[in-house]
């Protein structure tokens, strides 16, 4: 009996083709679409992870205020110059401190112009950034001592302001500031936020502070680790001695932080997991665009089935033997739709990755819910008006409009 | 399983002071008021009246199609007017067959299919159930048609593939609610032609509700209604 059922459902299935495909195609478009939007975001929380992975665990930023939560900030104090000083002398594991400020300017060159990031530092800079200079030189101790006109430019700034030209030796204008191009950055390109590295103009920090600031603040200090020393040890440390110097006491909360790679990554997968959770929902928006499209296939078709109903009863099916029917073609129909759906979603889930260059991360468990929900929506709208419909008299079933 | 003796000399059909009421209270509608009826084996009974009184009802009811509010039922000597869902769905599977005004035929579904349909409930093998299929069809007279669907065929065509299907099980009794209903005059005495020879030829009851005198005087009795009770009943002198 149970064959003969499945031999009716899908014959059912054969004949109502349209109604068949356009239920698969309701199931395959929220399935596919629920499944690629979830890899393709966790694609890209791993890749966050791991480009962060890649710079080394031995970075640290010290950057002022009161860490609230990711990107918020209270009762900034900021730091002086002496501050990176004392972390160099005072904490015996830290390799290399570079106060790093930083202001957008335009960058002028004859005709040529380009807005790009003036950053004020000192030759720790390039150490703790791990950047070498191409051609050129570093900064003289005189020059950072001094304040002098001078700057290392990176490839991007380079590459707008001057095109082919031989750049070395000569000046650009940085807002009133004219200096003296020493030396051009090895070409890095873009980091874990898309940030081009290269759009960017180093000079002295004493020049900074004298010419574009006016002020004798530092932004924040990066800090490298020596290798082998404990990170966390060394974070500890600079933490104890900024709370000494900045006159803490022991119920006042830091007003400064100190953030490893960890928690700069933290932040980061942060976003990322937050963007793949709003594409999941617009993904679950198309899953139950779906299933209403699901839903109204099935109770459209309800006045024809119902009366279909009705003439089995009468020849002699049982309401069961109907249902069965019923219930195998609304899961044949849907499981059908999930598979193929699932399939596509990899599928272009594959080639999106290749496209963003975002790793490709298989996720089972969302392929399992998507599925799940879409066979639900199949078999419950498929199949409970068939129940309703099964459980009238014959004649009612035949007469229903 | 509902047995029956085969001995039984009892009408095949005896029905009861049968009520049928739809809705309740002030709104209550009395489809039928009480009808006696008994219909013998082998029998070609017509039932007439004007529309609304109550034949389409009363055969729903011995079809097993609907429930009476109250009275007996009996087919074969047994009650049945009261037996659950799936007792009645028996009763229809093994021995009533059925033909509507409307052919209710499955759409998009082929006319042997369709006609292979009730065999398919009753767990015929797959190659037995086509050659008897397919000699149903030749019967009504459709060979070469078995491939289309009732989208493809004729009124007349349609209903003989709904009587191929109502005979292909060999049941004990045919319902018949207006079958030549929707047909022209020449399809009609066709359909009729086809009925009373199931009748003669092969003995099977038959229940049939026309509104038209012409039609009624293909069968050998005529039962009338109006407002829900019997009004008369007359053996038909049959001029040949």
């Amino acid at each position: 009996m149970l064959l003969n059922t499945i031999i009716l459902a899908l014959r059912e299935l054969k004949r109502n083709v349209m109604r068949s495909v356009l239920t698969i195609l309701g199931i395959v478009i929220g399935v596919g679409a629920v499944i690629t939007m979830v890899t393709i975001g966790g694609g890209a929380t791993a890749q966050v992870k791991e480009q962060i992975a890649s710079m080394g665990s031995n970075l640290l930023m010290v950057t002022p205020g009161k860490r609230l939560g990711p990107g918020q900030s209270s009762e900034t104090i900021l730091f002086k110059a002496a501050d990176g000083e004392a972390i160099l002398r005072e904490v015996s594991s830290i390799a290399a401190v570079a106060p790093v400020s930083s202001r957008s300017l335009q960058a002028v060159f004859g005709n040529q112009n380009w807005s790009t990031t003036v950053t004020g530092s000192d030759n720790n800079f390039f150490t703790v950034t791990n950047r070498s200079i191409r051609t050129g030189r570093q900064f003289g101790d005189s020059e950072l001592r001094s304040g002098a006109a001078v700057c290392i430019v990176g490839e991007t700034v380079r590459k707008k302001l001057f095109g082919g030209q031989e750049c070395l030796g000569l000046n650009i204008r940085l807002e009133k500031l004219s200096c003296q191009i020493i030396g051009i950055l090895e070409a890095k390109g873009q980091n874990t936020m898309g940030m081009d590295q290269d759009d960017i103009v180093v000079i002295p920090l004493r020049t900074f502070q004298r010419r574009i600031s006016g002020n004798q603040d530092v932004a924040m200090f990066q800090v490298s680790v020596k290798q082998g020393a404990s990170t966390d040890k060394a974070q500890q440390d600079i933490r104890l001695l900024m709370r000494e110097r900045r006159h803490l006491s022991p119920s006042d909360d830091d007003n400064f932080n100190v953030m490893d790679m960890k928690e700069i990554a933290n932040m980061l997968t942060g976003t990322t997991q937050l963007l793949t959770a709003l594409l999941s929902a617009v993904a679950a928006v198309s899953l139950l665009v779906g299933g209403i499209g699901i839903m109204n296939i099935m109770l459209v078709s309800v006045t024809e089935r119902t009366r279909e109903i009705g003439i089995r009863l009468a020849i002699g099916a049982f309401a069961h033997e109907v249902l069965l029917q019923f219930l195998v073609e609304a899961v044949v129909l849907s499981s059908f739709g999930g598979l193929i759906g699932i399939v596509l979603a990899l599928t272009a889930s594959v080639w999106l990755a290749s496209m963003l260059r975002v790793p490709f991360v298989f996720n089972g468990g969302i392929i399992v819910i998507a599925f799940l929900f879409s066979a639900a929506v199949g078999v419950i709208f498929g199949y409970f008006p068939a129940l309703k419909a099964a459980r009238l008299n014959p004649i009612e079933a035949l007469r229903y409009e | 399983m509902i047995a029956f003796s085969q001995t039984d000399t009892r009408p095949i059909i005896e029905l009861r002071g049968i009520t049928k009421v739809y809705g309740t209270g002030q709104a209550a509608m009395h489809a039928l008021r009480g009808i006696d009826l008994l219909i013998n084996e082998g029998e070609f009974v017509a039932v007439m009246g004007p529309s609304g009184s109550g034949k389409s009802t009363c055969m729903n009811i011995l079809g097993c199609l609907d429930t009476p509010t109250s009275g007996s039922y009996k087919f074969k000597g047994i009650e049945v007017g009261r037996l659950d869902h799936n007792k009645r769905t028996r009763l229809r599977r093994f021995y009533f067959g059925f033909v509507f005004q409307g052919y209710n035929l499955l759409t998009r579904t082929s006319a042997l299919e369709n006609i292979e349909l009730p065999l398919i409930y009753r767990g015929i093998p797959a190659s037995i159930r086509r050659a008897r299929a397919l000699e149903t069809l030749e019967a009504v007279g459709l060979k070469g048609w078995e491939f289309h669907t009732p989208g493809e065929l004729s009124g007349g065509q349609q209903q003989r593939v709904a009587i191929a299907r109502a005979i292909v099980t060999d049941p004990s009794v045919l319902f018949a609610d207006e079958p030549t209903g929707n047909l022209d005059t020449a399809r009609s005495h066709e359909i009729m032609d086809l009925l009373t020879g199931l009748n003669c030829d092969r003995g099977i009851t038959i229940v049939m509700v026309t509104h038209e005198r012409d039609m009624a005087a293909y069968a050998k009795r005529t039962v009338r209604f109006l407002d829900g009770r019997v009004e008369s009943d007359n053996q038909n002198g049959r001029i040949l």
